[in-house]
């Protein structure tokens, strides 16, 4: 996208049709909001596997977890974007060669969809396993003297009574999820931070736009918090009707 | 999810934590690395020793001076949430959450892409003795990563602050301490004392922040890498050692941590 930021006044680069806000910022922050959106949800659900796997009495899979959750939490998100974004590709397409087979290619948006929900993954594992240890046992206990099949104790019982607990750390997860996005950038990947950096080498109008995407990540962290807010309330006067 | 107790969690030569699957785990983890020591390239290293180790150096130094200045900074925020006037709290507030709002890679981009192209057209400027340090990225790097310990540690601050009994403060108020006394003598520690696990967490995360200072070309431990997996052409090498090096720096904060944690807990 060829666009003549010089001939244009620092008035017309604000404004919200100018090719710089329509073009550039605003089709970032919608894939930005994608790969948070996809990250966050996958890295929920390895979170809820993770978390029932820590919580069971396979000594194998509470140490595997134990791994991934440490060592996701010790390394650089830059170092896993590397990993996931370079040297995985390259070792599946190793792989495929070795056995004879052609090798793919990765997506780019796959990629930083997989490393926001690996991240995610190793946190919400964490959050979510400390909120099922707070549900009272006896709750549980009373489920399994009635009989009740080990998957509806899941749905029925575990996951609605540990929500109230865990929403104040998923909602911070929420939170990180976003602001790792803007790491994706350093890979390439046209999101907020980066197309707020080439709209700002290309207009030299350098502070304008990288504050405008400040602006713009400020935005969503704030209605987030708001969102997150209502739900919490809404759990909690749920929680008080209930008991 | 019985509440059995766990069988397998026999004494095996006398050591409770080395059960027989973990001897497995180890074994198998013992072979992987011997086969990726003998196996793959490590011939670049000799060439890049030097360089490798003056960039973890300038990681440690970055981490360490941002964190303790940004901690010392944060003491002010995080306190006068609790006790300041309401104007000023309400201040510190929208500071920590415009910092903890926006990604820290953008704000490392603002001050050295955006404010770096404002100062050159600043009449006067170029002839003062602040120059040759606008002109240098690590000024940036320190101040981004300063402001966002500030904005973290404020608000752990914030909750430490309040978390300490009061009866303590009053105890002190009762022997005629004075206030800035209370503060350094007792507030202070008792604050950090009861927060030092989260501080530990908090250094770690500082520690996966200092890479982003790469994309303002300061060389430390992951721009190193970067340039010897582009120089190489080599593919796994570079970021393996890379991986080991940051875990290696996340345990040893860890140790310390704990180190000081038992030292403390006895007082």
């Amino acid at each position: 996208m060829l666009i003549d930021y010089q001939s244009m006044s620092l008035w017309e680069l604000l404004a919200f049709n100018s090719p710089g806000w329509g073009g550039a910022l605003l089709s970032g922050l919608v894939l930005s909001l994608e790969i948070a959106v996809l990250g966050y949800v996958f890295g929920l659900l390895i979170g809820l596997l993770g978390a029932i796997g820590k919580l069971s009495q396979n000594l194998l899979l509470t140490d595997l977890l134990y791994c991934y959750t440490t060592a996701v939490r010790a390394i650089p998100e830059l170092v896993l974007i590397l990993l996931i974004y370079f040297a995985l590709p390259n070792f599946i397409n190793d792989v495929l060669y070795s056995f004879g087979f052609n090798g793919v290619e990765i997506n780019g948006f796959f990629a930083g969809v997989l490393v926001i929900a690996f991240v995610q993954g190793a946190y919400a594992t964490e959050v979510i396993r400390s909120s099922i240890a707070a549900i009272p046992k006896g709750q549980i206990e009373a489920a399994h003297a009635f009989a009740i099949p080990k998957y509806k104790i899941l749905y029925r019982i575990v996951i609605p009574s540990m929500i109230p607990h865990a929403l104040p750390g998923l909602s911070n997860l929420w939170l990180i999820a976003t602001k790792d996005t803007a790491l994706l950038a350093v890979v390439g990947l046209t999101e907020l931070t980066l197309a707020a950096k080439q709209a700002a080498g290309a207009s030299k109008q350098q502070l304008t736009f990288l504050l405008a995407a400040g602006m713009l990540y400020l935005l969503v962290s704030l209605l987030s918090e708001v969102l997150f807010k209502y739900l919490i309330k809404r759990t909690e006067k749920g929680q008080r009707h209930g008991s | 999810m019985g509440h059995e107790v766990v069988k397998n969690n026999r004494h095996l030569f006398g050591l409770r934590w080395l059960l027989p699957h973990r001897v497995v785990l180890i074994a198998l983890l013992g072979v992987l690395i011997i086969s990726l020591v003998v196996k793959l390239d490590w011939s670049w290293i000799a060439e890049y020793r030097e360089s490798i180790l003056s960039a973890v150096w300038k990681t440690v130094l970055l981490l360490v001076s941002t964190f303790v200045v940004g901690f010392i900074l944060a003491i002010p925020i995080g306190l006068v949430q609790v006790t300041g006037p309401r104007f000023l709290a309400v201040i510190a507030h929208a500071f920590c959450s415009m910092i903890r709002g926006t990604p820290l890679l953008l704000q490392i981009w603002i001050f050295y892409y955006g404010f770096g192209s404002i100062f050159p057209g600043i009449e006067g400027i170029r002839e003062s003795f602040i120059w040759p340090f606008l002109t240098s990225a690590w000024p940036y790097a320190f101040f981004a990563l300063t402001l966002s310990v500030m904005a973290y540690e404020g608000e752990v601050l914030r909750g430490a602050f309040s978390g300490v009994p009061k009866g303590e403060l009053e105890a002190a108020k009762a022997m005629g301490m004075k206030p800035f006394k209370i503060l350094t003598r007792i507030w202070l520690p008792r604050a950090i004392q009861r927060t030092l696990p989260v501080i530990g967490g908090e250094v770690i995360i500082q520690l996966k922040a200092t890479p982003l200072v790469a994309t303002i070309t300061i060389i430390d431990t992951y721009a190193i890498f970067s340039n010897i997996r582009l120089e190489t052409y080599i593919v796994y090498e570079p970021l393996l050692l890379m991986t080991l090096i940051y875990l290696i720096l996340a345990g040893a904060i860890t140790l310390m941590f704990t180190y000081f944690e038992k030292k403390y807990k006895n007082h």
